[in-house]
Parts: C-alpha cells; structure tokens; sequence
C-alpha cells in the first residue's frame, strides 16, 4: 500500500508544481485551506446523490488505478490483468465528469459534462491501443512483467507512436492542459462549475490523482520500469515518474486549450490509423 | 468468498430493479451501470480477473455511451424531468416474473455436469483458444477490418454532416 500513498504524495507536489510555475508553490495548501471553510454551493433541484457518487468516484478510481502501478519490483496488488485494470479505473473520469455535470442542473455544468464524454470517446480507443501496443510486446497484461521486459531498449524508443499517444491520452482523462475544454474559462468552470468548498476539493484532488497515476503507469509501459544504474528499481521508478508527471504539468501553461470537436477529428483520422501502424510494426517485430 | 458472493449478487438484483423505480434517465443508467459492476465482481470471485475487469471496462464505457443517447432521445427536453421507466405496468410483471420463474426453474432442474480436470493456469489464455482456436489468424484480421469499416464510415458520414470544417470553424 506504500506505493498507492507514495502516489498520494506526488500528487500534492504535482499541485505545488503547477503552482510554482504561476510563482505561488504553496498555493494548494492555502486552495485546501480556503476550500474546507467554504459553505457548500446549492443549486435549485440538483440530483445530488449523482453529484456526490460523480464527485467522489475520480480520486476513489485514482487511487484504486494506483494498487496495480509497481515502482520497482513492489506493487500494491499482484495481478496478471494490470494493464486492464489501470484502463478501467482511468474510464471512471468518463463517470465522475458527466455524472458532476450533469447532477447539479447547471446549463454550462452540463455541456462540460458532455464534452468530457466526447472527448473521451475521442481519446480512449488511440489510448488503448497504445496500451495493447506494450502489452503485445512484452506477452503479458502485468505491469511489471512489461518493464522488466523492456531490458537495454525502452518500450518509448522504438514505440514512439505508443508512447505520444500515451502522453496525450494521460493529459486527456485528466482534463488538464490543452485537454481542459471539459471544464474550460469559455463555459466558466464548465463541469466543475457549481462545484464549491470541500465538493471542488475532492474532484481536485481526484484530477491531480489521475494525472500522477498516468505518469506512474508510463514508467513501466514505456520508460523501462525500475532499471537504470547505481539506484534501487523503485527509486528509478520514482525519478522517472517525477520527469513525466513534471512535463505534464507544465504542459498546462505552455499549450493552448483545444476544442475538442478538433482533437476527435485528429484523434479519428491520425492518431488511430498511426497506432494500428505501430501496432502492426510491432507484432511484427515480435512474432 | 461466498458472503462476498451473496453481497454481489443480491445487490446486482438490487441495482437492477432500481433501473424501474427511479425516475430519471441518469439515475436508471448508472444504476444498471451499478448492477453491472456487481456481475464484474462476481466473475473476479470467481478467479475469471481478466473477463471480470474486462466487464468493468466495456460497461462504464457503454453505459455513458448509452445515457447520452437515451438522454437525447427522450420525450421531455434534455430528459431533465421526471420520468417513468414502466410501460403496461401490470402485463411487464406477469412476463418478466413468468421469465424469471422459468429461468430459476431451469438453474434447478438441469443435470449439471461434474468438474472434469482443474482450472488452467492462465484461463484467459484458455478461453481465447477455446473459443478462436484455430481461426484466432481471421478472427484477428476480422476484428481490425471491422475496426477500419467503422472509422471509415464514421469519417465519410461527418464529413457531409452540418459541422463539416470550413462552416462553423471559420
């Protein structure tokens, strides 16, 4: 369970981090501060048992995404099928998003709630074959067995494609950065927008939990896993989760929000074929 | 193991009679969705992990798919009003607990064959040869021009559709 709680952690920082970049690292603590003494928003017939279960449900799927994410050899659960289990907790978002757009009866609130699920319908099936890609590599669903697969040659290298469309789906399923169109300033907070005191600290905390998880899940997928010289695997698990955690957070104030009618667009006509190409190269490589 | 068992099983019945009780749109979907979830964990219990995760995979996916259309497709604007799940209140009932009866009957009164063998290894592994077998070269090559059919005419239908570039995103 250490694994899950080192996760944990790195999620705060990735909220220092991104606060950093704006100049105020100790924003998070001040927002957490701010947001548990903030009486809680009301809206006029709201279904709030769906917002409570849709608010809830991303840091839960966050951290149930975390047991299968290994650092080094160690691993909060053991399990052959890793790889599905990662995909269907991060699937979870799709809930917790439209479930919080739509439960607080909020016109703006509810279109965020509807372009999550497009967006998502737009990203998971490039994401999924980026990670069927690793997996048909390395012969196995298991996390760990992929990274130690990877011996001399990361999976990133000679599966670049994968490990692109990797990157972008990990931004995507935590709405963050240029995947921000969900809860974006053009619909005024979009999905999140009702959302106020402890209710807009969950739902935080559970996009930041995402996002680390994903990073988390990139180091044995695409970086090798826990090899490297000198260090212990985990703290080669660690450093690397950091370098990609830390290049998608600053992703966030570097690239423009994208429309994500145009992301499907790109993601149908590109991102798919180019991954069943790298499919394609890799089977064959490896059968 | 088996309380486990009889938790998820009742509680997917649970969820399933609430899809007819509650009456929004939203709450039906996800609580069929909840429903679902049990049946995954059921097939987790019983050591079936990559089917049972798969489950939970495929349902959240298609039940979100499945509340937007439903949404979109309901009478009232947006499926914003309360709504009722039942139609022919009285004859639904005679012919689903007419259908449950005979199902239930059925569970009982089949000669269930003894356990030959043990369990494999990997019983993934051994249900995808169970099932492909030797077709596993065509059914792959299938899946992927199905795949390629459904992209292609997704992307041939939108292209005349009323958001087609050049219009709105001008």
């Amino acid at each position: 369970m250490v694994e899950v709680v080192v996760l944990g952690g790195l999620a705060v920082a990735a909220a220092c981090l991104n606060g950093a970049f704006a100049g105020r690292p100790a924003e998070p603590f001040h927002e957490v501060a701010r947001l548990l003494t903030t009486q809680r928003r009301v809206t006029a017939r709201a279904d709030r048992p769906l917002t409570r279960i849709g608010v809830v449900s991303l840091p839960v799927a966050a951290a149930l995404a975390a047991l299968v994410v290994p650092f080094g050899d160690r691993v909060a659960v053991d399990t052959a099928v890793g790889v599905v289990w990662f995909n269907a907790m991060e699937v979870v978002a799709w809930a917790s998003v439209w479930l919080t757009g739509w439960g607080v009866n909020s016109a703006y609130a509810l279109i965020g709630g509807y372009r999550f699920v497009a967006q998502g319908l737009a990203y998971e099936l490039p994401h999924m074959f980026a990670l069927i890609t690793a997996a048909l590599a390395a012969h196995s669903l298991d996390l760990r067995t992929i990274g130690d697969a990877q011996d001399g040659l990361w999976y990133a290298v000679w599966m670049p494609v994968a490990f692109v469309v990797y990157l972008l789906s990990a931004l995507a399923m935590a709405f963050w950065g240029p995947f921000g169109h969900p809860v974006a300033g053009d619909l005024a907070g979009g999905a999140a927008l009702e959302l106020s005191g402890p209710d807009r600290l969950v739902l935080t905390a559970g996009r930041y939990g995402l996002l680390t998880v994903s990073a988390g899940a990139a180091v044995p997928l695409f970086l090798g896993g826990g090899s490297g010289p000198v260090l212990p695997g985990w703290a080669w698990s660690l450093v690397k989760t950091c370098a990609v955690l830390t290049f998608l957070v600053w992703t966030r104030r570097r690239l423009p929000v994208l429309r994500m009618d145009r992301f499907m667009t790109v993601a149908w006509t590109v991102l798919i074929p180019a991954t069943l190409l790298q499919m394609l190269v890799v089977g064959i490589v490896v059968v | 193991m088996d309380a486990g068992f009889w938790v998820l099983a009742v509680a997917a019945v649970g969820f399933g009679v609430a899809v007819f009780v509650v009456d929004s749109m939203a709450r039906a979907t996800f609580a069929l969705l909840a429903s679902f979830l049990c049946v995954g964990g059921e097939l987790l219990l019983v050591g079936l992990s990559y089917l049972g995760v798969l489950i939970v995979l495929m349902m959240i996916m298609e039940m979100l798919v499945m509340v937007v259309f439903m949404v979109m497709y309901m009478m009232n604007p947006a499926g914003l009003m309360p709504m009722t799940m039942t139609h022919n209140a009285r004859g639904a009932l005679a012919i689903s607990a007419g259908a449950f009866a005979a199902l239930a009957a059925g569970i009982f009164a089949a000669p269930w064959p003894e356990r030959a063998g043990r369990p494999p290894p990997d019983p993934t592994f051994a249900l995808g040869a169970s099932i492909m077998g030797p077709k596993m070269l065509v059914m792959m090559v299938l899946g992927v021009a199905i795949l390629a059919t459904m992209i292609a005419s997704v992307v041939l239908a939108t292209s005349r559709g009323r958001y087609e570039r050049g219009r709105d995103d001008a």
